[in-house]
């Protein structure tokens, strides 16, 4: 193996993305014929790497090169498409096409200016037959199975001559029996000298397929190693680094909590469950305690979040506020009752980017500010202004609109929302995604705070500096509280739970 | 001679949604105003200078008067589908509803006999107006039963709307013009107050209620939300569909009163009343600055967007441009409008 030029290596790749560094030099390297598990937490640059090297992005510094030859200039699609392509999470085909037409999408024919349709089947039939590929080529390709599609889409890019593709989180929509076909097919093409990149939060899979492993870490390059050569403990502690600097600071004490026990719950769910997403769940969470509930966006936290707020109705069960039920799938309810809420998004549910600060952050206390449904906009902008000092959200003034913000900033606008009715609950999903450290610690500081009043949080998050707030974790995984973790827990264990270890074993 | 112009334009600041309010520094106030909003009024200032330059007979108080007129039921329209399009839908059946809606109420209140259209006579003659209304807030709310709780494409639905209500028109009419026009509709359409038509003072005030109510009223602000982002305003506990719902009927019912002003003023209701419309409506409302996708836009703008294209015919009829030229014409206009709006406020208009 050691003859052959690598299939892709990288070294010293450099990518900013203005202030932030997503790429800090990182380096990779991949064997022809081989499974390379790219692994690390959310933000550690993987897909950064992704889309440079797959020619999307133009690396700031250092060589990118396939199979020894540099990589073509950036922006020659036909170039990049001939080394390497990648299988996104998201299908990459045309639904209402057959497979055959996808296949061969704007290269139908070489020297006809008719298409013969007979011609491109058998053309299809024989490139899936090259790859052992059995899919009929004139199904349509929303009718294939998940598996299916991701083997057309190989196949596809073995055919513009690429020898490696980059598989992005390829087993998320699978059940087991559809991971272990594309597992099988993926040894099978391995075997005619195709090297994967595989990228994924399962550890588990990783130990299955791959033959060896690199991580990242906070955008840098943290370790290369066979994959038989480390133990998973090992994986994990390289994940989260043993002592993850900074945020310490934020380790709930677990006083409160404590001092707090013998109070009733201000937070109370009875069965709470939704079909498909996480099943009958019993929570507590007691004044001045701030609860986490850890798990990827797939463990079916968000959608509690969700269903807490009032944004999705409850399957069955109950939410109970200072032990007064409220009405499911209702936002207007839950606010009435007290829940304040920090959706996952801040584009998606959090802001309307046009508008200004002012509006954004009065948008669920429109009718506090002034008589008779009116909303004046002198009270408005006071409100606004008390929000912005309390929260020092750094804006040019109430009347700026919220697109015109940082990211962190905008965040503070969505919270300031949350928090304008004084909520006796505050339910935050991902409340730092995408934001600075500067803005991290005082959107977890906040947090801490309404706690410390004497009201209920609950963060759900699968970042370990949200969670290091939290007087208590819950670990969900496929739904299910796996592991209880009261404050000061180990960062490895909390990973491990999040990412299943132990669940298929 | 302009002051029949001018008191329109003061009105619509009042109507902005970022009107101007007491006790703030005046930096403070400035910004409040987007000065996008105001990209049409030297538009409309250029073009008042060339119909002078063109005619004479253009700053006659006549011809003024004329102007805002004609301006006022098209304006109507405007205001119901600005109100739809804010909060990021589209109604295109109301070019309908200004015919159909006037229609249906004398259908059932003209007397079976003696008339030239032999109506239904189930219903007193005053009912006439408040049926109409009806009949108006009816269409929009049966729109919104369709985008809302069948949630099928509104674009779609009400062009099949706009289709179906214009066939009812004809089948009702026989496609003939109703000339017995219920003098409550002749009142509203002919009467003048302090030398301007009713209509034309009707519309101003209705423009300041909208204006004031998406500026001041919370469930006015809360269209901007839904139209941004429906999912953000949700979260935020708006109940984003009954809001919807609510402003698709009010669209309706601004689609029939505009066809109470139109009936009255022509004392007639032609088989072909509103024919047409709903695109110098649509070009109106984009060339003032309302954005298609929803969330963007204030009322005086739509308000400046109707007087745009008013006043460019008015000017090419006033020049002596042949009337077989005026529907080319009309259409080059919207389009150049659009790119001067388009600069002028340097907005993207999607």
């Amino acid at each position: 193996m050691d003859q052959a030029p690598p299939a892709v290596q990288a070294e010293g790749v450099v990518k900013r993305f203005g202030p932030t560094v997503a790429l800090d030099g990182v380096r990779l390297t991949v064997q022809p014929g081989e499974s390379h598990a790219l692994v690390g937490r959310n933000g550690a640059g993987k897909s950064t790497l992704v889309s440079v090297l797959t020619g999307l992005h133009r690396a700031d510094a250092g060589t990118v090169t396939f199979g020894g030859e540099p990589a073509p200039a950036f922006g020659d699609t036909t170039a990049w498409q001939s080394k390497v392509a990648c299988v996104y999470q998201k299908s990459m085909v045309v639904p209402d096409l057959t497979v055959a037409e996808n296949l061969f999408l704007n290269r139908f024919d070489d020297h006809a200016r008719w298409i013969s349709w007979g011609r491109l089947r058998r053309r299809a039939e024989r490139l899936l037959a090259d790859y052992g590929v059995q899919v009929d080529p004139t199904t349509r390709a929303r009718d294939l199975a998940v598996e299916q599609r991701q083997f057309v889409e190989i196949a596809r890019a073995l055919s513009f001559g690429a020898r490696l593709i980059i598989l992005d989180e390829p087993t998320a929509q699978l059940d087991a029996r559809g991971i272990g076909r594309l597992f099988d097919k993926l040894r099978e093409l391995q075997a005619q000298g195709v090297a994967f990149l595989f990228i994924s939060h399962h550890l588990q899979e990783v130990y299955e397929l791959c033959t060896a492993v690199t991580v990242y870490r906070d955008a840098r390059h943290v370790l290369t190693a066979p994959v038989a050569d480390i133990a998973k403990a090992e994986l994990v502690a390289a994940m989260t680094g043993e002592q993850s600097a900074g945020a310490t600071a934020w380790h709930a004490d677990g006083a409160g909590a404590a001092a707090a026990a013998s109070a009733a719950p201000v937070l109370r769910t009875e069965g709470l469950t939704v079909q498909g997403q996480f099943e009958p769940l019993d929570l507590e969470v007691r004044p001045g305690e701030v609860l986490g509930l850890a798990g990827s966006a797939a463990s079916g936290n968000t959608a509690l979040g969700e269903t807490l707020a009032g944004m999705r109705k409850a399957g069955g069960g109950t939410v109970r506020v200072h032990g007064r039920a409220v009405r499911s799938g209702s936002v207007p309810h839950a606010l009435d009752a007290g829940i304040g809420y920090i959706p996952e998004d801040r584009h998606d549910q959090g802001l309307v980017l046009e508008r200004s600060v002012a509006e954004n952050a009065t948008l669920t206390v429109t009718d506090q500010l002034g008589p008779w449904g009116t909303v004046l906009p002198s009270r408005t902008r006071e409100f606004a202004r008390s929000m912005i000092a309390s929260l020092d959200i750094k804006t040019q003034g109430p009347e700026q609109p919220v697109s015109g913000l940082s990211g962190g900033n905008q965040q503070k606008v969505v919270v300031a929302r949350a928090l304008a009715r004084e909520p006796s609950v505050l339910v935050a999903v991902r409340p730092t995604a995408g934001v600075d450290i500067k803005s991290k610690d005082s959107l977890l500081g906040v947090v801490r705070r309404v706690a410390d009043e004497g009201n209920a949080a609950v963060i759900i998050s699968d970042e370990l500096d949200d969670l290091r707030v939290c007087d208590r974790v819950l670990a969900l995984f496929h739904g299910r509280v796996v592991a209880t973790f009261a404050s000061g827990w180990n960062d490895g264990e909390l990973v491990a739970a999040m990412e299943g270890v132990g669940e298929r074993e | 001679m302009t002051g029949t112009v001018r008191p329109l334009a003061a009105d619509g600041i009042d109507a902005g949604p970022k009107g101007p309010s007491t006790g703030e520094r005046p930096l403070d106030r400035l910004k409040l105003i987007r000065w996008s909003d105001f990209s049409l009024v030297p538009v409309i200032l250029v073009l008042m200078v060339i119909g002078f330059i063109v005619s004479p007979v253009f700053l006659t108080s006549e011809n003024l008067i004329s102007v805002v007129q004609q301006s006022s039921e098209l304006s109507l329209l405007v205001l119901g589908q600005a109100l739809i399009l804010i909060c990021g839908r589209m109604d295109l059946s109301l070019e309908s509803t200004i015919g159909i809606a006037p229609v249906v109420a004398m259908w059932l209140v003209l007397p079976a006999e003696g008339g030239r259209f032999a109506g239904l006579g189930l219903l007193p003659t005053w009912s006439a107006i408040p049926l109409c209304l009806l009949v108006g807030l009816a269409i929009g709310a049966v729109n919104g039963f369709l985008m809302l709780k069948l949630r099928v494409n509104g674009f779609i639905a009400t062009l099949g709307m706009l289709t179906m209500l214009r066939g009812l028109h004809i089948g009702i009419t026989e496609g003939k013009s109703i000339t017995d026009v219920p003098e409550s509709f002749r009142y509203l359409g002919k009467s003048e107050w302090l030398g301007a038509p009713a209509a034309v003072w009707i519309c101003l005030a209705l423009f300041a209620v909208g204006g004031a109510a998406l500026a001041w009223l919370r469930h006015g602000r809360s269209l901007y939300a839904i139209g941004g982002n429906p999912e953000a305003a949700r979260a935020a506990g708006i109940r984003v569909d009954r809001v919807t719902w609510i402003v698709l009927a009010v669209g309706g019912l601004l689609a029939a009163f505009a066809g109470i002003l139109y009936t009255g003023h022509y004392g007639s209701v032609a088989a072909t009343q509103g024919n047409g419309w709903i695109f110098q409506v649509f070009a109106a409302a984009v060339i003032g600055g309302i954005s298609l996708k929803g969330g963007r836009g204030t009322l005086f703008g739509a308000l400046t967007g109707v007087l745009t294209l008013q006043l460019v015919v008015n000017v090419m009829t006033l020049g002596g441009v042949p009337a077989l030229w005026n529907q080319f014409l009309n259409g080059a206009i919207i389009i150049v409008a659009l790119v001067i709006s388009r600069f002028a406020s340097g907005e993207k208009q999607d």
